[in-house]
């Protein structure tokens, strides 16, 4: 325990930094202010009219509309300021660049997986290049986490079932703490690793050297392999094919419109709602076919589907499928048990290849699962 | 003097001596079990709810002992959560949201406003019993193996990931919500109904005013936490889909459900102390309370207002971001009437003639730690700041000094202050004044260090921190606060309970204070007055100069510290 263990405040490593300081600070102030203002008083008058004291009582006051109004209006107006400034640093936070570097993240317990836009992955740590805008887009597999990193001042949970998005510029090359912030569980407390900001070019030589997990393929490549693997490119070919089923090409973006007349905006949400449960919206125009792949694929390889479908390009349909076209019912229900196989088949590829990644390490959550499978 | 007890017209007789108040009226287990005396069930309630604190005490202490070294001293991470979890739900269940009004609220409402008991007591009785099986549930969860999902319960965790006693937690926090609810109708019935002939509602003492705020709460408030919790236990138990994406719910849901209750939840635990605070500067200061009118609609401004709030605590959690501007905004409105309240307390004391006895030194010590916990309720209203500051121990921090500074240090007053009421005895107060000064330098030393190592980045709920040993020094710190805090809790235990044998006798008013419940005997008879009170004038107004000798005068014959 020595004085440079000894720190008041966390290092400022990113864009935020210096003005979410600023406002810390200026809070700050004005609290002290108060809180030393006030309290004086409250001592001072302790002593000053304590019991006994010849201090002058005469003509005590007990209503004073003038000095209630002061003290409503002035922490009225101050407050006003306050939030309005913590408004807009707000607003930047949770506004990206649109051409900010994205790497996804998906939290579980007690772990961060991390994917860097060329395919590289890591685990509970993130490297990223200083002085380039980083857009994390983050979803959980199990409970609630938080992603959080002090010397960014930068946090936001990290939800299951939907994602949510943070971003940052870090500023200072260094080795930062990375944290769970929100509580999940036995081993919350080291659901966290680092944050190492590395100059731009040890970050490419970094990317380069680190291709041995996952065969480096990027996300959107994982993507378009999954995309025929388990099915998808049996129906959704390069243009649309009413009412079998409509292309993906430059959906990403695209207002959709529904057969309930809703209106839907085709983000990454929208697009893993389509992938999971279909039939809870359908398109306009087509039929509701598509097989739900809820329990059936994780969030990984949901956002490599994501990748791809942004990256705009479809794969051509296989000559069999094509030709069974909207041809009817028959060709339909066929088509539909052929996809619910191909998903089972790569189901039991990844129970074999990785057991854990299936959720069996919180087992009343893998029963559950379990259970509804059952139901069904 | 402000109220008077008048005898019948025409009878000028002084009131009989009392041979039974509501403490030697019957002395059978059965005669306290099946009270409807509400002096008697506040006195029920004080000591179960100082059980509670006691146990939730001992787990703060294990707590604190274990984060005195980064990698951990006695626990491991599994039991860790457990005593948080237990240390949290104990502490805010059954004793935060509890303590002053169904305490003190219950003994001194209907004697302030002149009730002989409260509107409903049979159903007050009820709610003692709603509490005690709240209690052991709870207590039979943390025993039979412990609850691990934080006393927030948050969802999917709650509902479908931990492997502990969850469900059995919640049914005991759901009744015990029902106690809150049967509490808060009975206030609000006798306020409206039970008052003294002359008691307008302009001259209610301004305890039963943030009682009645509260009570409003707790009748709004409390069903929607429980069915939320229900409905934990529901998908728990069914697999009904409701907050779990993997069947198909929404976890976020919760959340919004959860503080809807649970913000305005943390003003059932500090208003009823602002009433208490109220009452004690007044009668130490010797002078008319400065504002009546501003401190008692601040009152309803904040039960209003307080539920309006509950998404600033989740400006990180995926809610709109336009939805969080709207919170922010309302709840930097929120803290203008807490301003109000303390400006127009320290207002009260400018040319009062302040007597430091211990009540008043407690709420001396609330009015610094509320501005502390007030004040820096502004970094979390604070959107920007609030993204670094959210759920570090910077929360942990501030909602101790709002919740936890304003919760006991009003009780501790409230306690000394009616003590001598409602036993009859004198304690110590040379004692009580010196350990007052310990509980608020305790209390500093504690949680102060935590504002620190949350601007820092440390997560709450850390096991341990090896991997951010820089977080150490502050954490000691915290440790040695609390042993003094934990020093400044137990003290009184033995002092009160050495003046229940040896304390001088009380007689009716030792403070010389004004309100109606200084004007029966001490302790008072079952039906609170011999003669039905009429109220002919404020409540508040002492008179500094006047009164000051034979103030004096009385505490000397006491032999109290004047
Ligand atoms: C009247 C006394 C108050 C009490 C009893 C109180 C209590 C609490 C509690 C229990 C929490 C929840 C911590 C957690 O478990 O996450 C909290 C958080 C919060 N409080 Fe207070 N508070 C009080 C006053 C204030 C004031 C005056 C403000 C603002 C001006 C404020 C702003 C906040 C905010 C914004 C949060 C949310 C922080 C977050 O979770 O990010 N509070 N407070
Ligand atoms: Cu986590």
């Amino acid at each position: 325990m020595n004085l440079a263990n000894f720190p008041f405040a966390p290092p400022a490593a990113s864009n935020f930094a210096s003005e979410m300081d600023t406002l810390f600070y200026s809070i700050f102030g004005l609290s002290v202010f108060f809180a030393v203002v006030t309290f004086f008083f409250v001592v001072f008058y302790a002593f000053r009219y304590r019991a006994g004291s010849s201090a002058d009582r005469s003509s005590p006051v007990y209503e004073n509309m003038k000095m209630e109004v002061i003290w409503i209006v002035v922490p009225t107006i101050l407050a006003i300021i306050f939030f309005g400034w913590g408004a807009k640093v707000y607003a930047d936070v949770r506004i990206p660049p649109k051409d900010a570097k994205e790497i996804y993240v998906v939290g579980k317990q007690w772990m961060w997986h991390i994917q860097h836009p060329n395919g590289v992955r890591e685990n509970n740590t993130l490297h990223v290049p200083i002085d380039t805008d980083i857009k994390l887009t983050m979803i959980s597999q199990d409970v609630i986490h938080a992603f959080y990193i002090p010397a960014f001042r930068v946090q936001f949970m990290v939800v299951p079932g939907r994602y949510t998005q943070m971003w940052f510029r870090p500023t200072q090359i260094g080795t930062y703490h990375l944290f769970c912030n929100m509580y999940c569980g036995a081993q919350h407390s080291e659901m966290g690793g680092s944050v190492i900001v590395m100059s731009k070019k040890d970050y490419a030589e970094w990317l380069a050297n680190n291709g041995s997990m996952r065969q480096n393929l990027t996300p959107a490549q994982a993507g378009e392999k999954l995309f025929t693997k388990i099915g998808c490119a049996n129906c959704h070919g390069p243009v649309d094919m009413p009412p079998r089923a409509p292309s993906l090409a430059g959906l990403y973006g695209k207002t959709r419109e529904m057969t309930n007349g809703q209106k839907l905006l085709a983000d990454e949400t929208y697009i893993r709602e389509a992938i999971l449960r279909p039939s809870e919206a359908v398109l306009k125009g087509y039929d509701n076919t598509m097989p739900a792949y809820d329990k059936q694929i994780s969030e990984d390889d949901i956002m490599s589907l994501i990748a791809f479908i942004k990256a705009g390009a479809m794969p051509s349909l296989p000559a069999s499928n094509l030709a069974a076209g909207s041809a009817g019912t028959e060709a339909q229900v066929k088509g539909k048990a052929g996809l619910n196989a191909n998903a089972l088949e790569y189901n039991a590829e990844r129970a074999d290849a990785t057991p854990t990644e299936r959720g069996s390490s919180h087992a009343v959550g893998a029963m559950a699962a379990e259970k509804v499978d059952q139901k069904r | 003097m402000s109220t008077t007890v008048t005898t019948p017209i025409g009878n000028v007789e002084p009131a009989p001596k009392p041979r039974t108040n509501y403490l030697t009226n019957g002395h059978t287990l059965r005669s306290w079990l099946l009270t409807e005396d509400h002096k008697r069930i506040a006195i029920l309630y004080l000591i179960s709810v100082s059980f509670f604190f006691m146990l939730g005490g001992s787990f703060a202490g294990m707590i604190r002992w274990e984060l005195t070294s980064p990698a951990g001293n006695i626990l491991e991470s599994d039991a860790y959560n457990r005593v948080f979890t237990a240390h949290g739900a104990i502490m805010v269940f059954l004793f935060l949201l509890v303590a002053v009004p169904a305490v003190l609220g219950n003994f001194c409402l209907p004697l302030m406003i002149g009730a002989k008991d409260l509107a409903f007591p049979r159903i007050n009785l009820l709610s003692w019993y709603l509490y005690t099986a709240a209690g052991t549930l709870v207590l039979i969860s943390v025993i039979s193996g412990g609850v691990d999902a934080g006393w927030t319960f948050y969802t999917p965790y709650s509902s479908l990931y931990s492997n502990s006693n969850v469900s059995l937690c919640l049914v005991g926090v759901f009744i015990g919500g029902f106690s809150s609810i049967t509490t808060g109708v009975n206030f609000i019935a006798t306020v409206h109904r039970m008052r003294a002939p002359g008691m307008t509602w302009f001259r209610m003492p301004l305890f039963v005013w943030a009682h009645y705020a509260t009570g409003i709460i707790m009748m709004l408030g409390t069903p929607v936490v429980a069915i939320t919790l229900l409905c934990v236990i529901f998908e728990r138990t069914f697999q009904l889909p409701i907050f779990s994406p993997e069947l198909g719910g929404d976890p976020v849901l919760f959340q919004h459900m959860f503080w809807f209750y649970s913000h305005p939840a943390v003003y059932i635990m500090v208003l009823p102390s602002f009433g208490v605070i109220s009452e004690v500067i007044t009668a130490f200061s010797r002078k008319r309370v400065f504002g009546y009118h501003f401190i008692a609609f601040s009152s309803l401004a904040i039960a209003f207002l307080g539920f309006l709030v509950w998404g600033h605590h989740m400006f990180v959690s995926s809610q709109s971001m336009y939805q969080g501007v709207a919170f922010s905004l309302i709840t930097f409105l929120l803290a203008v009437p807490s301003a109000i309240k303390v400006f127009n307390w320290t207002a009260t004391m400018w040319k009062g003639n302040i007597h430091l006895n211990s009540p008043m030194i407690y709420a001396i010590g609330f009015m610094g730690l509320f501005l502390i916990g007030g004040l820096t309720g502004l970094f979390l209203a604070c959107m920007g700041t609030d993204v670094h500051l959210t759920a570090t121990y910077f929360i942990v921090a501030h909602f101790h000094y709002v919740m936890v500074g304003g919760t006991v240090m009003g009780f501790l007053a409230g306690l000394h202050f009616w003590w001598p009421k409602m036993t009859g005895k004198l304690f110590n107060d040379n004692v009580a004044r010196w350990n007052a000064i310990v509980v608020f330098l305790g209390f500093n030393l504690t949680f102060f260090p935590q504002f620190i190592l949350g601007w820092l980045g440390m997560p709450r709920r850390y096991h341990y921190y090896y991997f951010a040993p820089e977080y150490q020094p502050f954490n000691i710190m915290s440790t040695l606060g609390a042993t003094v805090l934990g020093v400044g809790f137990i003290v009184p235990v033995f002092y009160l309970i050495t003046s229940l044998f040896k304390g001088k006798p009380a007689g009716d008013n030792p403070w010389g204070a004004h309100g109606l419940e200084w004007q029966t005997t001490s302790p008072p008879p079952t039906e609170n007055f011999y003669y039905d009170p009429i109220v002919t004038d404020d409540v508040y107004d002492y008179d500094p100069v006047a009164e000051h000798e034979q103030f004096l005068e009385k505490q000397r014959q006491l032999g109290a510290h004047a």
